[in-house]
């Protein structure tokens, strides 16, 4: 089962664990990203295009669900202003097995990172505001899966 | 017939250009992403700067992502924004 969510609220990753946990399957992996503490970071600012940010997350969870055994996958992105230390994403996998569960955790997030419509503006603490660019480092780990 | 598309932006698109979406009349030989760029080029200095670095930019069409040679059918939405960077 897919389950998706965009938006400002924050998430609870035992209690989104639990949920897909609670599907089947005796192996769950996550992944959460943060905003990181870089010294000067004062705040980031997720935009993001509605119409097709879910669409976008719903194709990469369906192309984890068809490639790995999973019994469930959920995939929650925030969105808004966010302060150092706050949660941005979570990812959460649920299969028999470790690896498919690990696996399709770290495709679905080198999916999302490059084709999932968000962008961030970050702001540092003496006011500078700029919009971050694409990392090399991201197009080449999303292209290494080849799907 | 004349068909219309609307064009949204985002991130610093949306900010160089100060509007967040703008109508697009597609008249005769406006057939792909690239025609309605060279029209859109005419409608001010931003347009015009900011769409001759197609590189920096990605589209999508009725959400899906397109190329600057993406014929625009019959698609009523055509997205102009920067490389995502979410996550």
């Amino acid at each position: 089962m897919i389950r998706i969510e965009v938006g400002t609220d924050d998430f609870d990753i035992g209690d989104e664990s639990l949920k897909v946990a609670g599907q089947g399957g005796g192996a769950i992996a996550s992944f959460v990203g943060q905003v990181r503490d870089d010294g000067n970071l004062l705040s980031l600012e997720l935009e993001h295009y509605p119409a097709m940010t879910q669409k976008a997350l719903r194709e990469i969870a369906e192309t984890a669900l068809s490639d790995w055994p999973l019994h469930a996958v959920t995939i929650i992105h925030r969105v808004g202003k966010l302060s150092v230390g706050e949660n941005i994403v979570l990812v959460v996998t649920g299969s028999d097995h470790r690896k498919a569960a690990i696996e399709s955790c770290s495709f679905i997030m080198d999916k999302l990172k490059t084709v999932a419509p968000f962008w961030k503006k970050e702001t540092r603490a003496d006011g500078e505001a700029k919009w971050i660019e694409e990392r090399a480092s991201d197009v080449a780990a999303s292209e290494k899966w080849g799907k | 017939m004349d068909r219309s598309i609307t064009i949204i932006y985002f991130a610093w698109v949306r900010e160089r250009l100060g509007i967040d979406q703008e109508q697009v009349n597609l008249g005769e030989g406006i057939e792909t992403i690239r025609d309605i760029l060279t029209m859109l080029s005419e409608r001010s200095a931003a347009h015009a700067e900011i769409f001759a670095a197609v590189e920096k930019l990605r589209f999508a069409l009725d959400q899906d992502y397109g190329l600057p040679t993406s014929l625009i059918g019959s698609a009523k939405e055509l997205a102009i924004f920067p490389p995502v960077t979410g996550g």
